[in-house]
């Protein structure tokens, strides 16, 4: 009888771990997200899409645990400090959205030096044993011409909406859209303006540029977040509405949906999605699983074109931005795509 | 031994209480910690804090407060990122002249010396120096005069490093990551640096004079002292170990960020008290001081450990200087009703 009770167990044990080994050799790994500001709406669906999508995957036994922290003054210190903490609480990678991109360097070197894996997104840190998950902000503002080259074949007047003065993102998408009009020079940017990504200030800046401007203005090109107010401006000022890219921004697409239905408006929306820290996730979990992953990934643009509409909108609460969880396949597609280059 | 030596006693062992029951739960909540790796990891930031307490606790011995250390901990660290390095030419903006062709491509030999970080770093202590002047002359309060001059070292900062970046020197960087055997880095240092102020403050002559400027002013200046020149020593003093603070975090993190310290001017007057100093009145210790750096940033690890979320961490580091300050209290009246 207790023969057979252990051959059973042993049995047992066998398929357990052979259906272990099918799933994953993470599932003794800790995977820990040292996160250092989560004072916006965007910080928060970061958040909640890292829960969303690592919780399931602790249960499912792909890894031990996939533990969020949040610094509580956005210090460069108190992340530093975060960091060496949690080398010490024996996590095998840290995902990390930096307060800065060189100051953590010594803090994320201890951490490489103590064998574990560090992923950086959004906020990357140069170090270069970390792995980064960065953005192409530059290729964001192109795409923005290559759709309007579509759309308008022949060109025309553009007017441009810029983002944050100083801050390298505003300066990597107008670069790249400024690169998008010189190889198709049937387009013209006959104005230029700062909206900070905010609505209101974009109305304000659009509206004081606009009694300048000619009047057949075919697009906007937009950095997200600044599409309903010059949209706003554009109405308010009694003009032709041109075509205004937008930024994955709840009240961005309900502006457009409203249009969409009513003259039948075309245009599309691209942003970075917040779930972006749950890509950040799979990526240290397939290092972790001991896959060859190169150290510089590029993130996918979140784009919502007019037949996909509806549904982003449906899905995106008030006040919010568009967002999508990215599964262990997206994952692999990215990595697929950064080791071909 | 009678009570008011023994409660005399326990108050110069509170801070190293604190610090060992800190060890003892740290040890019970995260075993692995307590070793050489560990306390590399856990203490390596407390160097900076530890030399930022000593600056802050130079300040607090002629009773003034220094609001502006951590913002001048932040400067140094971006000088020391930048014209430390490479001198002048290391500089964003003039890098950027450079690259606009305002400048030619190779500078010459006076643009590139690492002599002018240490011309800077210089500069600052003497301004340290001129405050504590000033603060006495005037008889201004040192809370407002630092508090001013805690923007006018964020600016300075920003005018250097307008965006995170630079290169700690590599000598400063190999220091800080030193590994030497048995004892972790962090641990000798935190010694030399307790010894050195120990020695300096309280086993020098002169040392006694710069106390008692804050115990008993009047004495001193009857003595034939000129109070005027100990403030200025005090300050300079401060503003020697706050550069010593802020080289020590650049070799840490590698490199500059003008708001990469801002936290320290809480945590080195929470470190002071800790360590058992007291605002007024020449009273402090630097051994303490010392332990009462580590333990605010053990304190940071235990509380990390035990999963406390990091928005209840603050209140809960505040709470642990409560506990430590009312333990304080007691036995100060305890040593009283002797």
């Amino acid at each position: 009888m207790t023969r057979l009770i252990g051959t059973v167990s042993l049995l047992a044990l066998v398929a357990a771990l052979g259906a272990g080994s099918a799933l994953a050799d993470t599932k003794d790994k800790k995977i820990a997200l040292s996160n250092n500001y989560a004072g916006n709406s965007w910080r928060q669906a970061m958040l909640r899409s890292w829960d969303k999508v690592t919780k399931p995957a602790v249960t499912a036994g792909i890894v031990a645990a996939a533990d969020p922290f949040t610094t509580a003054e956005n210090q460069v210190t108190e992340q530093a400090a975060q960091i060496q903490n949690l080398v010490l609480q024996g996590y095998n990678a840290i995902v990390i959205n930096s307060a800065s991109p060189d100051a953590l360097n010594g803090a994320v070197k201890e951490a490489c030096d103590a064998g574990v894996t560090v992923v950086s997104f959004d906020g990357i840190v140069t170090e270069p044993c970390a792995w980064r998950i960065a953005v192409d902000f530059k290729q964001m503002g192109k795409d923005e011409i290559t759709f309007l080259k579509e759309k308008f074949p022949s060109g025309g007047n553009v007017l441009e909406i810029r983002g944050l003065a100083g801050v390298f993102v505003d300066d990597e998408i107008s670069k790249g859209i400024h690169e998008g009009v010189a190889e198709n020079p049937q387009f013209k940017i006959v104005g230029s303006v700062h909206g900070d990504w905010d609505q209101a200030k974009a109305q304000a800046a659009v509206a004081g540029i606009l009694p300048s401007l000619p009047d057949d203005i075919v697009a906007v090109v937009t950095q997200g977040g600044d599409g309903y107010g010059a949209a706003q401006a554009f109405k308010a000022a009694g003009r032709k509405m041109p075509t205004i890219i937008m930024g994955n921004r709840q009240d961005e697409l309900a502006w457009w949906k409203e249009q969409k239905d009513a003259n039948g408006y075309e245009t599309y929306s691209a942003s970075i999605a917040p779930g972006v820290s749950t890509l950040a996730f799979w990526v240290a979990q397939q290092i972790l699983d001991g896959k060859e992953v190169p150290k510089d990934l590029v993130v996918p643009f979140l784009r919502v074109d007019q037949s996909g509409l509806e549904k982003a909108l449906e899905t995106t609460e008030k006040g919010g931005v568009a967002n999508v969880e990215y599964s262990a396949e997206d994952a692999e597609k990215v990595v697929g795509a950064a080791a071909k280059k | 031994m009678n009570g008011a030596s023994l409660a005399r006693n326990l108050r110069m062992l509170l801070p190293a209480i604190s610090l060992v029951v800190l060890l003892v739960a740290i040890y019970a909540l995260q075993p692995r910690a307590i070793s050489y790796v560990g306390f590399n990891l856990m203490l390596n930031l407390a160097i900076p804090i530890a030399l930022a307490t000593i600056a802050q606790m130079c300040v607090i011995t002629v009773n003034d407060l220094d609001l502006s250390i951590g913002t001048y901990v932040g400067f140094v660290a971006c000088v020391g990122a930048t014209m430390l390095t490479g001198g002048v030419a290391a500089l964003p903006f003039v890098k950027d002249l450079q690259a606009s062709g305002a400048l030619p491509a190779v500078l010459p030999w006076i643009m590139q010396t690492p002599l002018a970080g240490v011309l800077v770093l210089a500069f600052g202590i003497v301004i340290y120096a001129a405050l504590g002047a000033l603060i006495h002359w005037r008889n201004l309060p040192s809370i407002v005069v630092t508090l001013g001059m805690s923007f006018v070292w964020l600016g300075l900062s920003v005018l250097i490093l307008p965006v995170p970046g630079g290169q700690a020197p590599a000598w400063i960087r190999q220091m800080m990551t030193l590994k030497p055997a048995f004892i972790p880095f962090p641990i000798i240092a935190a010694i030399v640096i307790a010894v050195i102020a120990h020695v300096l403050l309280m086993r020098t002559s002169y040392g006694a004079v710069l106390r008692g400027a804050g115990g008993n002013p009047r004495a001193i200046e009857r003595a034939g002292w000129s109070l005027l020149r100990v403030k200025a020593a005090m300050f300079a003093l401060a503003g020697f170990f706050g550069m010593l603070a802020g080289l020590s975090l650049v070799g840490l993190t590698t490199s500059g960020d003008a708001n990469i310290a801002l936290r320290y001017t809480l945590l080195s007057i929470a470190g002071v008290i800790l360590g058992g100093g007291e605002f007024v009145g020449g009273r402090i210790s630097p051994v303490g001081a010392v332990m009462g750096a580590a333990t605010l940033t053990l304190a940071g690890s235990m509380l990390s450990f035990m999963r406390i979320s990091p928005d209840w961490q603050i209140g809960a580091q505040g709470a642990i200087l409560i506990v430590v300050l009312a333990a304080r209290t007691l036995i100060d009246r305890a040593e009283r009703s002797r």
